[in-house]
């Protein structure tokens, strides 16, 4: 079947220079990842940071060699015909400042169009039409210096969509945006994947609800490997059978969370600290294990203020198979994604 | 917005391939550079004014020695072409660097142009805009100093103006190459070698003053030789004062085109290659 991204047990390592008289040490960004995504899709990759998203966005889109195995986009090798790949993609990443402080949005965009070889007149008719579509037909004349974060990044997701490519590379495109743009965002790239069965979009988000909302299939993926890869239903799917409860509580004072998790049917237990006590996050085998978990608490002298059962969500299905959250995750990595 | 406003024109978007993207993409490049300058007057003072002081203070030292007059021209013609190798260096050579740390670098890499367009454009860019600068360096030089010129012969000082850019920008493209996997050390290189080339490219005293073995070392850098023959051409007594023939130089600037221009394209295209192995194109850390 024709796809239009697929890898191979594609892995990245780096070599880390330390000090001169150091041997490089090597970080391992990517693992055997396989992946086929068909024509047509709004595939995400959810992840923390570090977890390898941005080298694989980097591997698809040309800039970055795999150490092992294949890589092909819109049926071309991307390590071997680079120069047919790239008439075919193109790529937004979150936060960039890319284009020209000094240009105004509309020559911005014209520059990055004429690289691809678009007519110069055309180019500036879609320009017109891309920016009035995101609300930004007023800021034609700005300079790109004067936008704020938020319209910045509208621009640059117009200079994706801009050269209209068989496929489009959003890194975190929502990074940094307030709740409003990031709707405004994330309602704009579904349209356009809408519109016409031929586009592709790769998305890497660590949002679990944007991934929820957005995309047609989600993998997730966490220290370069791929751990699930499903619709967003069928991946909370998996945790049906579980049942899934907040409590917030009063301080644990010492009570550690192990004697928890060491309880019958209690599957991850995830701990966060909030003002006047802690809330616990249980998946458990079954429901009637909840009654070992209040016994276990009471026992303690802990105190339940909250409890709520949660319908499963694909933060639950990250805990479920990573055994901790992605923020747990994110606090204790070093360094940023690669 | 719905569906059907966004397939209003999209789709099947005509693009151009071969050598018309290549000239796209350098008009395209070249754009942000011309456009810039007069967006920013602040080059005025900076770019005009200060450079003029250097240009000051070396007239009024060869006035104060007795040195002939011939050498107050020699100052202001070196002074506006100083804006050249200033240019090169900063906004060239290093330049790769900067739009690495932009984002640009790897938007310019993912499109389906060629990464040599996207040098000349910078190239073609630079030298128009700084062609600005160094003609206003110029004018206002000979008017405060009261510079003669007599021009022997236009045509070939014409020809040595074009071969000396054409070959000091393909040094710039092959420098900018090798920059593309350096971090931050462009910068000091940058820095290191400002300074050095002012001194053996002669561009306030005719080089012949230095020995021929040092001028011949210095003629790689093509303001030497396009900055003597230029001086040849355009001061009665340049000939004199001049390091080689005119038509020497000449020739050894079309070698130095040559040499520079493939040289950048091979350089350039291995160092992509090394880039995106090592991982380079995008981060500076490793």
């Amino acid at each position: 079947m024709d796809f239009a991204i697929r890898t191979e047990k594609v892995g990245r390592v780096y070599k880390i220079r330390g000090s001169k008289k150091s041997e490089p040490r090597e970080l391992v960004a990517l693992h055997d990842v396989d992946l086929q995504i068909e024509h047509g899709e709004l595939f995400g990759l959810l992840g923390p940071n570090g977890a390898g998203k941005t080298t694989l966005i980097k591997i698809l889109t040309t800039l970055l060699a795999p150490s092992k195995g294949k890589a092909w986009v819109a049926g071309f090798d991307v390590a071997k015909e680079p120069e047919k790949v790239r008439p075919t993609i193109n790529m937004v990443s979150g936060g960039e400042a890319s284009g020209y402080g000094l240009l105004t949005v509309r020559e911005n965009l014209w520059m990055f169009s004429q690289f691809y070889g678009l007519d110069s007149g055309e180019a500036n008719r879609r320009i017109k039409q891309l920016l009035d579509i995101v609300g930004m037909g007023d800021r034609l004349n700005t300079k790109s210096s004067d936008l704020s974060t938020g319209l910045r990044q509208k621009m640059n997701i117009v200079r994706g969509f801009l050269t209209d490519p068989q496929v489009l590379f959003l890194d975190e495109p929502t990074l940094g945006l307030d709740v409003g743009a990031a709707r405004d965002v994330r309602k704009f790239i579904r349209q356009w994947v809408d519109a016409d069965s031929a586009r592709t979009i790769l998305l890497t988000t660590h949002y679990m609800v944007e991934a929820d909302e957005l995309c047609d299939r989600v993998a997730i993926i966490n220290q370069g490997r791929v751990l699930a890869c499903d619709t967003p239903a069928k991946l909370k799917h998996r945790l049906r059978s579980d049942a899934i409860f907040q409590l917030e509580v009063s301080p644990l004072n010492g009570f550690g969370v192990k004697t928890l998790e060491s309880l019958p049917g209690v599957k991850k237990v995830v701990h966060q600290e909030i003002d006047g006590g802690a809330r616990l996050e249980f998946i458990l085998a079954e429901e009637p294990v909840l009654g070992a978990v209040v016994s276990s608490l009471t026992a303690s002298n802990i105190r339940i203020m909250n409890l709520h059962k949660n319908e499963p969500t694909l933060e639950d299905v990250f805990v479920d198979l990573v055994g901790s959250s992605m923020a747990e995750v994110e606090g204790s990595s070093v360094g940023s994604d690669q | 917005m719905t569906s059907a406003q966004w397939s209003v024109g999209e789709g099947h978007v005509k693009k151009t391939s071969g050598w018309r993207l290549f000239l796209k993409t350098i008009i395209a490049r070249a754009y942000p550079r011309v456009i810039g300058q007069q967006r920013e007057k602040s080059w005025m003072f900076f770019d005009v004014l200060l450079p003029m002081l250097a240009v000051s203070a070396y007239v009024f030292v060869y006035r104060a020695i007795g040195a002939p007059e011939e050498y107050i021209g020699f100052v202001v013609v070196g002074g506006a072409m100083t804006a050249f190798w200033l240019n090169v260096l900063w906004s060239m050579s290093s330049q790769l660097y900067w739009e690495k740390e932009q984002g640009n670098l790897s938007l310019y890499i993912i499109a389906p142009n060629s990464l040599m367009a996207i040098l000349l454009g910078m190239a073609l860019g630079g030298m128009l805009a700084t062609a600005l600068r160094a003609a206003a360096i110029l004018i206002l030089g000979s008017l405060l100093f009261n510079v003669q010129f007599a021009v022997v012969s236009f045509l070939q000082l014409f020809t040595v103006f074009l071969l000396a850019m054409v070959a000091l920008y393909g040094l710039g493209m092959m420098s900018a190459s090798l920059f593309l996997l350096l971090s931050r050390e462009a910068w000091h290189i940058a820095n290191l070698a400002q300074e050095p080339v002012y001194l053996v490219s002669g561009f306030y005293f005719p080089i012949k003053n230095l020995s021929f073995w040092v001028a011949a070392a210095a003629s790689i850098i093509p303001l030497t030789l396009g900055l003597d023959a230029m001086r040849q051409l355009v001061f009665p007594s340049g000939p004199a004062l001049g390091f080689l023939s005119v038509s020497i130089e000449l020739a050894v600037l079309v070698i130095l085109c040559l040499v520079f221009l493939t040289g950048a394209r091979f350089l350039l295209a291995y160092m992509e290659r090394l880039a995106i192995r090592e991982g380079r194109l995008t981060e500076s850390r490793r």
